[in-house]
This record gives C-alpha cells, structure tokens and sequence, in this order.
C-alpha cells in the first residue's frame, strides 16, 4: 500500500449535476490492510453520493468503533464526522438527525459494532424509522483485536488460527426485518454493481435502511474454512434480483426486458428497477423477504440485494410530529416562551 | 400529660398507603397552610413500589421560614393500619394521633403522653359512598376536612383549592367539598377546636410559590431553548422529562403547522440517552437528558467523550441513595465525587448545585449557555429531596433581553475569511476553540469528531506531544471555568471567625437554621454556599481564612470534602465533615449536634492555633 495519496486529478474529471467532481467526495488515504473488502465500500458510498449529486457538506457520516468505523474518515473529506463510541453510533446518529433533518445521514458500523456490543442500539435505532442509512461492514471477526470470532461468524466457520465457531450466528438482515425495519438490503463488497444502486436507493429512503456488506477481512478472515473470505463469498452468492437505481427526474435509458422484473417507485419519484426477481419473492412483502432470507440461509447460500422496502415509510420526524425546520435553526423568538407566560405559570405554584 | 401548644411552628405526617390517592389530598393540605401565608416544607417518604406499601407525606409548618427537615412528628395522620405501630412510636410526647376509629384501636397502641383523635373515615365513607374508588378517595379528603376543624385551616381556603383543583372538572367541585365538610363536621362534634397545635394566618410567603424542583429543570430546559430531550424513565429524575414535555406541548408549538418546535425521545436506556443528547449538541440543537445516579454510571464513558471531543452536554442527575440501587426513593447527595471525574482518563465536569426550585430553573438555563460557551458537558445536580418535593421558592422569572450563549460556533462567512480552520486550535488563549455545525459550508469548517488524540486540526495523531498539548489546554479550559460558573454566596459580609461552614444543595436549608440555633448560643461561625464545581477563587479564600471548615453534606464518604481536598491547596486536617446519610433529609439539629461534639472535643480550639501553641513550646 502507498502512504502518500497523490493530489494530481485528472483535469477533465467528471463533475456532477452540481459542478462537484470525484474529487469533492474523497477522503483521507485509508490506513486499512490492503485489499480490505471496507475499502471497496467506502469508494461505493462515495460514488452513490456523487453521482446523486449531494452536496459533500450536507452529508453526516457518523461511525461506532472498529476497523469499519475508521472508514469515515476514507471517503467525503467535506462532510462533518463522528467516530463515537462503540456500539452507540445509532444514538449519536439519532440525536444528530433530529437536530437537523436536512442533511443525509450515513452511518458506518461493523459486525462488533453491531451485532455484539451495539444489539441494543440497533435494535433500537431500527424501530424508531430514524431517516439514515446504516451500512454493516461486515467481516465476522474483530479485525483490530486481531481477528477474535464476531457475533456474525457462522457456525462452524473456520478461523485463520484453526479454530471454529461453535455458536449460531447473528443475521443482521433478518432481525432488522423482524424489528420493522423499513429498508433492508444485503450486497457483497466486491460487487460494485449491486453495492452503488442499494447505497442509492437506501439514501432516497425516507427512514431506517439497513445495508449488510459482506466484506472480508483479508488479514484474519480470508482463509479456506471461513464463511466470510472471498472464495467462500464468491461462491455461495445469491440475489433476489438484479438491483437499478434511477434517481428521480432523470430519464430512464436502460431498456428492461419483459418478465421476471419490477419497479418501484420511492417516496421522492425515484425508482428501483428490479430484475430477474427470484422465486416468490416480492421487495414490498416482509414475508417473502424473511422466508427468502430463511430458504437461501438453509441452502449455505448468502442472499443478497435489495430483500425488502416498505413504500410507505414514515421516519422519525413524522412520527414525533416535529416541525419541518431544522431544530437546529430555531433561535429565541421560537424557543423561549418569554417572561409573561412564565409569571402565568407562577400563578399555578401559588 | 403535657400536651403540645403550637402555632404555626410543628410537623405533621400522613401515614398512607401507596396508590390509594393520598398524595393530592395530602398536597391540599400543604397548599392550604402556604395560601394563609405559613411558610411550610413538603416530603414525600414513600416506597420504591406502585400499590399497597405504606407512604409518608410529611409538612414542616414554620412561620419563621425554616425549611429544612425537623426530627420528631408533632401530629400524626395515620390512615395506614401497616404502618401503625411505627406511626405511634414516631409522635412526639405531647404530640397528637389522628387515626381512623371505625374500628377500636388495639390497646397496646395506646401511649399516655399522646392525644388520642378518633374519626370514623371508613364507616363516614361506607355511609356516603356505594363506590369503592369513592370510599377509598373521599377518605383522603374527609381527614383534611377533619384537619381543617383540629388546626383552624380557614375552611375557604381548603374550598378555593378544591374548584382551582378542579378547574374543568366542575362537577368534583361540589362532592369534594362535600367530604372536607364531612370530616370538618366530624371533628367539631367529637373535639375541642382547635387542639393546642394550630395555625394562624401570616403574611410570610410573599410573592413565594410551592412547586417541585423537577418542575423547575424542565422549565428551565424549555426556556434555555433546548430542542432535543432524551431519557430513560429512571426515579426520581422522570418528572424532569415530564415537565419539559408538559410545558413544550403547551408553548412550543408552532402556530402555522401545528407541528412540535422539539423533539423527545424515551430512549433504550440511559447511554442511548446521552448518546443522542451528544450527537444533537454536535449538531447544534440544544439538548439534555436528565437521570440519577445509576443513569450517570451509564453515561460515563460518553461524558469523556464529550469531555476530551469538547461536545456541549446537558445532563440533570436527581441523585438519589447509592451505591447500586441503594435506596432508590430516597434522598442523598452521593453522586458528587462519580459526577465530577465521571469516566476513565483524566476527565473533569462542570457540577452546578441548586438549592431552591428558582436555581434548578436558573441553573438549568445557565447550564445550557455554559455548556455551550465551554463545549463541554455540565451536570446539574439536584436530588430527590429537592426535585420531587414541593419547596417554597421565589417565583420565576425571566429576562426577556436575554440571548442564548451559542459558545463559539464560525458561520459560512467566518470560514470564507479564513484560510484554514482549526478545530482544535486554541485562538482566543482562552482553551476554548472555535466549532463548526456540520453543513455549514461547502468546503470548509468539516471535521472529524472522534475520542482518538488529534492534532489541531482534528486530525488523528499518536504523536505524544500533540496529546499533551491539548490536555494542558484542556487544564486551561477548566481555569477560565472557574470564572464563567455562579460564585460561592457568602453569608456574611465580612469573615468574622476562626470556624466556617461551607453546605451546598438541599443540606443549605437545615445548615442555615443550625447556624442560627449555634449564634443563639453564643458561637461565631462564617458560612459559605457553593455553587458549581471548578471551585472558583473565593471557595478556596474562604478554606484558606479559616482554621476549622465544617462541611455539611449527605453522603457516607465526605465527596464534596474530598472534592475539595483534591482541587484546593487546602489541609483535608481542617476539613470536618458533617454527614447524614439515611436516605432523610438532614436536620438542623443534626448538623448542629455534629459541630457542637467536635467543638468539644476540639476544646473550641482551632487547628491552626493548636499547632501554633505547639511550636512555641
């Protein structure tokens, strides 16, 4: 791996619907082991984010602890970032969205992170619709602690020192949809394809979306007998479609063959373009959902792409009714209530 | 038999049982004392359980103003047969038994040093009532109106309670007064009234008000603009929340949506709670949480995050009695010592110690501007004494010229002037660097917030000098601090002895009346309030011109002692701690009891002058 990342850029780089280029979008050199599948992960975010025309600063990226929870720092260097506290980046996520509900929300999590010491938190943050993304690098070990199992490690899945998990593993995508979570996808960090479309319609989702990213770890979870190396991976890869995202007010180019195919239209006019939709399954139905997730676990198969979506998602700020102005940008004339209503409320003390 | 002649100076105690409706009743009568202008101090002593167990509500009525709890029970309600034995033992000689006759009561109760007062509430209720509810809830009102006729409350008084009450509700009006006639009658038929403990009407509580000081923190919250609460439910912090929520609903709204200027999340549990109260904060919405101690142990280690990333925190902790689930619906002052150094590493918090319902509103509003000028975490420490019991207080009130202090937060324009910002870079030589809300500006102003060590510029660093650098301008921070938090009140004009008392919280009520009871005796004795934790110069001025310091506090371990010992360049010899630690409030006579033994044993010799003496010889 290189320790200096180059500023040259190449002069005619693609600038988006906004003037901003790739560039714009970058962040720091990732200090990740080379080959990192999290690697491959921060550069989709950073495309969907660019290619969806956001503008850098209105983005929050905001991360637990971890191997995972560094990458904030590796990708859209002019957003504002919160590396917390492990296992708690959903309630600083929450507290920062109800604060300003105009700005996106990415929140970077791990399988430690997640599935062990932050359960409680995730479970949370899932029932409550907060309006963020929450995207699992998921590698089933503890990589910066040197590769211990994680609660996402299969059962009997090998690790690299030889020994082999013997308890039953945490599936995130299925306990989000137990939860009511009202996005959930689960993609692979070495398909782009797949990643950057779930990354894109996860931000146009008007609530909780969950994305699960197998990512390997290649330095202690990358070995024959493991479930999460990239071989295995590979192999045992499943979709429930085919995934397109087309933003709204663009036109749509790709033709779509007839058949197994499907589109959905999101809560901002975007659309999800599904195709090749496996077998009883239906995006809009939790209970297809868990059932395909069920059927392609008992085969040894990952299942990946888009899994469910409720349409008619509501997130938090509906559902607590605040007003439509960022909290944030409220002064004196709309918080405080002044001296008179307090002299009336004495009155009731008296 | 001597029996007790009293006006308007005794403690009565209601002796009920919990979930049976009591509490406004019993709320009535307080209501009445203040409103004939008898200043009087409310406790709640009740189980940590919802229904069935025997509950206490206590009044000190004094017309001199003393507030603070006083031993010894002058007229004891009893309407609790569980709790009865306790209830006789507790009267005081001389003191009067009020008690529900409709069935005898057990000879070995009977004690001949007190009256004996009969009024038949059960069979009164069976007679009136069909309704079980109705028997159960008008006998709470009956023995008020049996109160009123034994003590001379002015019956109009009890009669304007009832349709303020009620307001809305009009048709209780005319039952309610119904039964406070019952027992009044009741009481004039059977017994001579007044009996020799009564009260008369004063003009001693001014413009005062009687509200809760969890009221006051919710208020308080409300009108510092906070716009984000999270909360787990946790006694006896829960009606901070409430109240927030209470008075949000009623003036926060906005006029043309209808829709909520705040937001409220009951959170998973009390990590959760900080957590969001930390990420709304760093995104520039005022936000608190409020809890107790065991919520505090919770939140530890994100109050150092909050500390060593400099997030502005709110956080209002109604302690209660430790450790573990202690005691947990009674009062201490025992979360002193886990507030201040809350978290691992070398952490520091802002502590503010309101004494009065008026400071947990004031406190709690200047929380916010501190917090949010020192971009870091500032607790508010109230307790269960003062939070979730009626205290006579100034009324509130509010500067309508006063503008939130923001702290230093840098606009888009500010971040176009400047060529590189440097969130960690201290500019002002103050300690206290400049922020930026995320989405300010499109290519300047972003930063990492992390727990890692970082440079300057928010970027990570292992580099030791680097981490040394911003701890020493953390140690600057918490200097200018010490300038920007309430000073000590001192209670006199100029220090005119040897020895000094220094109370902080709900010990200041108790230690103010002992200081009187020990001037009466001829003692001199300098007194001193602190405020807030850093200790500003004028706690350690009045530590170094002292030889003895008593230090009033209702803990086991002596933690504001310690606290002081550990911040001050002061000998901890000279530092004489005067505890109480059962879960009651302490008393005057507690705390003066405590000085006058160790003046004794002292031989009324200060330190300083002892170890002079010695070196002379």
């Amino acid at each position: 791996m290189s320790y200096i990342k180059p500023s040259f850029r190449h002069p005619d780089l693609p600038s988006n619907d906004l003037g901003y280029t790739k560039k714009d979008y970058e962040g720091v050199l990732s200090t990740l082991c080379a080959g990192c599948g999290h690697d491959s992960i921060s550069s989709a975010i950073l495309q969907s984010c660019f290619e969806m025309s956001i503008e850098p600063h209105k983005i929050a990226k905001i991360s637990g602890i971890g191997c995972s929870s560094k990458t904030p720092t590796y990708f859209l260097g002019n957003s504002h970032g919160f590396n917390s506290v492990h296992g708690r980046m959903p309630s600083v996520a929450t507290g920062a969205n109800l604060a300003n509900r105009e700005l996106t929300y990415i929140g970077v999590s791990g399988d430690g992170d997640t599935a062990s010491i932050g359960m409680g938190q995730f479970a949370h943050v899932v029932r409550r619709n907060l309006n963020m993304v929450y995207i699992v690098m998921n590698n089933g070990c503890y990589g910066l602690t040197k590769g211990q199992d994680s609660a996402t490690a299969d059962i009997g899945s090998k690790s690299k020192a030889g020994s082999v998990n013997i308890y039953e593993p945490i599936d995130l995508a299925s306990l989000a949809l137990e939860l009511g979570a009202s996005f959930v996808g689960r993609s692979f960090s070495g398909d782009k394809h797949q990643l950057i479309p779930l990354i894109k319609a996860a931000i146009s989702h008007p609530g909780f979306a969950l994305i699960d990213v197998v990512s390997p770890c290649v330095t202690f979870n990358n070995n024959a007998g493991s479930t999460k190396a990239y071989d295995y991976v590979r192999d045992h890869l499943d979709a429930t479609s085919t995934v397109d995202f087309v933003p709204m007010k663009k036109e749509i180019v790709t033709s779509y063959q007839d058949g197994s195919s499907k589109e959905v239209t999101m809560h901002d006019g975007s659309v999800i373009h599904l195709q090749k939709l496996a077998e009883g399954w239906d995006p809009l139905d939790r209970e297809s959902a868990l059932n395909a997730l069920h059927t392609a676990r008992n085969k040894g198969e990952i299942l990946t792409g888009l899994l469910y979506m409720d349409a008619e998602s509501q997130g938090l700020h509906d559902m607590i009714e605040t007003v439509n102005k960022p909290l944030n940008s409220l002064a004196e004339k709309e918080l405080c209530p002044g001296n008179q209503a307090l002299q009336n409320i004495n009155e009731s003390f008296r | 038999m001597q029996k007790i002649t009293a006006v308007n100076d005794f403690v009565i105690r209601f002796a009920n049982v919990n979930g049976t409706g009591s509490a406004s009743a019993n709320n009535m009568f307080a209501k009445a004392v203040f409103r004939m202008g008898i200043p009087c101090a409310p406790k709640n002593i009740f189980p940590s359980n919802i229904q069935g167990l025997p509950t206490w509500y206590e009044v000190r009525v004094n017309e001199k103003g003393y507030l603070g709890r006083r031993a010894g029970i002058d007229i004891m309600v009893c309407v609790n047969p569980q709790s009865m034995v306790k209830d006789v033992a507790e009267v005081v000689a001389g003191g009067y038994f009020v008690y529900d006759n409709t069935k005898a009561i057990d000879p070995s109760l009977l004690r001949k040093d007190v009256t004996y007062i009969g009024i038949p509430l059960t069979e009164m209720c069976l007679r009136e009532y069909t309704d079980s509810r109705q028997r159960q809830l008008f006998k709470n009102v009956i023995y008020v109106g049996a109160l009123a006729a034994l003590i001379d409350i002015e019956f109009c008084v009890l009669k304007d309670l009832v349709s303020d009450q009620f307001k809305g509700k009009e048709k209780l009006i005319a039952p309610n007064i119904h039964a406070l006639e019952m027992g009044y009658q009741s009481a004039k038929e059977n017994y001579n009234c007044p009996i020799g403990i009564r009260v008369e009407r004063r003009d001693n509580v001014g413009d005062s008000i009687l509200l809760d000081g969890n009221a006051a923190c919710g208020l308080g919250a409300v009108y510092a603009g906070a716009s984000v609460a999270a909360w787990y439910p946790i006694t006896p912090s829960t009606s901070v929340v409430d109240a927030f929520a209470k008075y949000a609903n009623r003036l926060r709204i906005d006029p043309g949506t209808g829709k909520k200027n705040f937001a409220i999340v009951q959170s998973e549990d009390e990590l959760s709670a900080i957590g969001m109260v930390i990420g709304a904060n760093w995104n520039g919405a005022r936000s608190f949480t409020a809890t107790s101690g065991p919520g505090v142990s919770l939140m530890s280690e994100f109050l150092g995050l909050a500390y060593f990333a400099e997030i502005p925190t709110v956080l209002i902790n109604v302690q209660r009695s430790g450790p573990s689930t202690g005691m947990p619906t009674r009062s201490q002052q025992s979360d002193i010592v886990s507030s201040a150094y809350a978290s691992h590493g070398d952490t520091k918090h802002v502590l503010l110690f309101p004494a009065t319902p008026l400071e947990c509103f004031e406190l709690t509003a200047d929380a916010f501007d501190l917090a949010e000028r020192l971009q870091t975490p500032v607790i508010v420490m109230s307790d269960l004494e003062l939070g979730m019991n009626d205290n006579m207080s100034s009324p509130l009130k509010w500067d309508d010229e006063r503008c939130y202090d923001r702290g230093k937060v840098l606009s888009a324009k500010d971040l176009d002037k400047m060529e590189r910002f440097g969130r960690y870079l201290d500019v002002d030589g103050d300690g206290i660097c400049y922020r930026t809300y995320p989405g300010t500006h499109p290519t300047k102003g972003a930063f990492f917030t992390r727990g890692t060590s970082r440079d300057e510029y928010a970027v990570y660093t292992e580099d030791g000098d680097e981490y040394v650098k911003n701890m020493e301008r953390l140690v600057l921070k918490w200097e200018t601090t010490k300038d920007l938090v309430a000073p000590p009140e001192l209670y006199q004009r100029k220090n005119g002895s040897d020895i000094g008392v220094i109370f902080f919280g709900t010990s200041t009520h108790a230690s103010l009346e002992a200081i009187d009871m020990l001037v009466e005796e001829g003692m001199k004795i300098d007194a001193l309030r602190i405020k807030a934790f850093p200790f500003n110069s004028e706690v350690e001025d009045f530590l170094v011109k002292h030889d003895t310091v008593y230090i009033v506090e209702q803990n086991r371990d002596a933690q504001l002692r310690s606290l002081l010992v550990n911040e001050c360049e002061v000998s901890p010899q000279k530092l004489v701690p005067v505890l109480n630690m059962d879960g009651m409030p302490i008393t005057a006579m507690n705390i003066k009891g405590q000085i006058r033994k160790n003046q004794s044993t002292d031989d009324v010799i200060p330190l300083r002058k002892k170890e002079r003496g010695a070196s002379i010889k």
